[in-house]
């Protein structure tokens, strides 16, 4: 008798709230993993860089001393300049990929097939993206590299020049990156309103002043989402590097990802605690465009944009 | 209920029971194809003398081997395990998870057959392992690049120097190298280490008790220096895999090249023969020094979390044996360690190193990314490469790595 009305009693109460109650139900299986393989491993990382670990053996407990390491190892330098220079060169990406996507947005028969032409970078994996450029820039077969020697005779194999082995990676990023950028802008210039460029252009707007002035505002949304993809992909840059020139030469095209991989993970490294300090820092350095974008993000809703 | 409990629990302890059948033995490896099948022959020969044994064999490949092998050791652990001799095994060894086997050499008389891989078994006084395979290094040459030059095979660092200079002149590069992957550039530093101070020194600077900023490692670069500064070695070797650099020297285009005898298959498959290539061990710089040589050694081992030990040492005293090993090298073109086995005759390379390797007065070393632990491999290889690239930095090198060797041996 008790059991039967407890029952009737939850089954209402289930029915009661059942409306408030799924949006969270369907939540938890993404909560939980987005918990257990990020949330928490962030602080895990915070957590392991206090540490000497080798991965295997004792933990010791060092304080800050792998910070006080970080902050006196020339190859963290050279990797945080690196990480800048990521940053700076990989943002063309985007008046690229801008550029492309309003040449390519015209009605010419054929215009599909050029289209994912140009967007066929994007699809290739980096890795393969990566081995490409590095035969393109091969020293002896390489196709650049036999073009530079017959132009300006001399040999430059870019991958294994400490002035150019960066530059060499982060054009091979950009290949993709633009091709991203493009498809971010073509979907967004199908949005942008054509009586505003109409009665724009009765007011006797053209080109430069047409795109400033009415194109692009109305594109912010797309502009928008390749900012945040290009920062983020600039910042978390790992592949290019480890398939390009493994860091070499001699460390000098490391950056933050590739150095904490290197020291935590790799065949020569496995010091754990030291690898997770890196990471720390690096994520400091995600959080500060992170929490920018959210900001803005958060901002945009509010004036209803 | 209680009925049911008891009878789970005898079903589990039944499955149990069998997991760990007296027979078994659970084996890892990372045996590329060749040597794969001679190991499947020899598990196959050991099963057969010893019937009530079953070898339970898991291949993988090499690179991830070297990350999974962390894992398993401690999670679940094989009876058997591949790894490599020298400082590559002191982590293991030092938390606990490779197990002593000095039993085993004990009871089967191996410190004599092994003798010339004792010291690089040897940690604690004990031993830790047994190797079946190592490889000489020294220098492979295209003949008939010595041949159009018109010079002769050097035996000393300044006949090499000199014939750099001739070689240099023809356009060809004297040395070649592909340090892309970093290692290559550290077999040439090993020699160089190793004929300029000889082996105790070299040893001592692996194990952080020297100095970098010493003058006998002053005196090696300076050795080095005379065939970066002039550039007799290949240009761009940073940028090319030791594969590349190997196609060099079988197109003509370089003549010498510091390598292990794996890369003897690499030039044949490239058209070399025995009439074209050659091979030397690395000249003398000091005549003083005794002559040491590298060799590393690939060694298996019985993890701490084995459960079938005592089947386990009976199959590593049947790998240290004459025959087995005969096998395993005749199938990997490397040598034996074993005294007793034989070496394919034919095979000039194979006998150049085995009389190499068993005539060596001063030591048999690993390889800097052995003997010298991880980090410090790691930056001493890098410096290597950007001192073949930038001689003049070599102060700053030598600086950097002093400062690591103050952090690395605490």
């Amino acid at each position: 008798m008790s059991l039967a009305s407890t029952e009737t009693h939850s089954r209402s109460w289930w029915r009661e709230n059942q409306q408030k109650l799924t949006p969270y139900i369907f939540l938890i299986p993404g909560v939980i993993f987005f918990l257990v393989y990020v949330i928490i491993p962030i602080f895990e990382s915070f957590w392991l860089s206090a540490y000497s670990w080798d991965g295997l053996g004792e933990k010791e407990f060092i304080g800050m001393a792998n910070y006080a390491e970080l902050f006196d190892d020339e190859a963290f330098y050279t990797s945080l300049k690196n990480n800048v220079i990521w940053l700076v060169l990989y943002l063309l990406a985007i008046p690229a990929g801008l550029g492309i996507a309003i040449f390519l947005n015209q009605k010419v028969p054929g215009m599909r097939a050029y289209k994912s032409l140009f967007f066929f970078p994007f699809v290739i994996s980096q890795v393969v993206v990566g081995l490409i450029f590095a035969w393109f820039y091969a020293p002896g077969f390489g196709l650049f590299y036999m073009i530079i020697e017959k132009v300006t005779g001399s040999e430059i194999a870019i991958l294994a020049d400490e002035r150019f082995a960066t530059y060499g990676i982060i054009v091979a990023g950009l290949w993709p990156q633009i091709a991203y950028c493009m498809i971010l802008y073509l979907t967004g210039l199908n949005a942008v309103d054509p009586e505003q460029i109409e009665a724009a252009r009765l007011d006797g707007a053209k080109s430069f002043k047409m795109l400033w002035y009415i194109i692009l505002p109305q594109l912010r949304p797309a502009t928008f989402l390749a900012m945040v993809v290009t920062v983020i992909g600039a910042l978390r840059s790992f592949d290019l590097v480890s398939i390009m020139t493994d860091g070499g030469p001699y460390g000098s095209t490391r950056v933050l990802s590739f150095y904490m991989y290197e020291q935590a993970l790799s065949e020569y490294g496995y010091r754990m605690g030291y690898g997770a300090s890196v990471a720390v820092v690096l994520f400091l350095i995600m959080m500060v465009f992170i929490s920018g974008f959210i900001w803005k993000m958060v901002g945009d809703e509010r004036k209803g944009l | 209920m209680r009925s049911m409990l008891s009878v789970s629990i005898s079903a589990i302890a039944v499955v149990a029971a069998s997991a760990s059948f007296a027979g078994t033995v659970k084996y890892y490896a990372d045996y590329d194809p060749a040597p794969l099948a001679a190991m499947q022959e020899i598990i196959a020969d050991f099963e057969a003398a010893n019937p009530d044994i079953k070898i339970e064999f898991q291949n993988f490949d090499h690179e991830g081997y070297k990350t999974s092998i962390r894992n398993f050791l401690s999670a679940d652990a094989p009876d058997l395990a591949n790894w490599y001799a020298g400082n590559r095994m002191a982590p293991f060894v030092n938390s606990g998870q490779f197990m002593d086997v000095s039993d085993v050499w004990e009871e089967n008389g191996l410190k004599e057959d092994l003798a010339s891989a004792l010291p690089s078994m040897t940690i604690d006084g004990k031993q830790w392992g047994v190797p079946y395979t190592y490889y000489q290094w020294g220098i492979y040459y295209n003949k008939s690049v010595y041949a159009d030059a018109g010079v002769e095979v050097p035996e000393t660092w300044d006949q090499f120097v000199e014939n750099c200079a001739v070689f240099q002149e023809a356009g060809i590069d004297c040395l070649t190298t592909g340090t892309k992957a970093l290692w290559p550039g550290a077999g040439i530093f090993d020699y160089m280490n190793m004929r300029t101070n000889g082996y105790e020194f070299h040893m001592a600077l692996a194990n952080g008790e020297a100095a970098w900023t010493s003058d006998e490692v002053k005196a090696t670069f300076a050795n080095w220096a005379k065939i970066v500064e002039p550039g007799y070695i290949t240009k761009n070797h940073a940028a090319l895999d030791w594969q590349d650099a190997a196609a060099l020297l079988v197109q003509g285009k370089a003549a010498n090249y510091v390598m292990g005898n794996f890369a003897v298959a690499v030039f044949k498959e490239g058209g070399m023969t025995n009439d074209t290539l050659g091979f030397m061990p690395f000249p003398t710089i000091d005549p003083n020094v005794p002559r040491a040589e590298e060799a590393p050694t690939d060694t298996i081992h019985i993890p701490s979390g084995a459960t079938n030990v005592e089947d386990a040492k009976k199959f590593l005293a049947y790998m240290a044996g004459a025959e087995a090993q005969t096998k395993m090298n005749a199938a990997m073109g490397q040598l034996p360690i074993n005294k007793n086995a034989s070496v394919n005759e034919e095979d000039p390379f194979i006998k150049a190193g085995f009389e190499l390797l068993s005539t060596t007065p001063g030591g048999i070393a690993q390889f800097f990314d052995r003997d010298a632990p991880a980090e410090m491999a790691k930056m001493g290889m890098e410096g290597f490469q950007e001192f073949m690239v930038k001689p003049e930095r070599l102060d700053a090198i030598l600086e950097r790595l002093e400062k690591a060797r103050g952090r690395v041996y605490k």
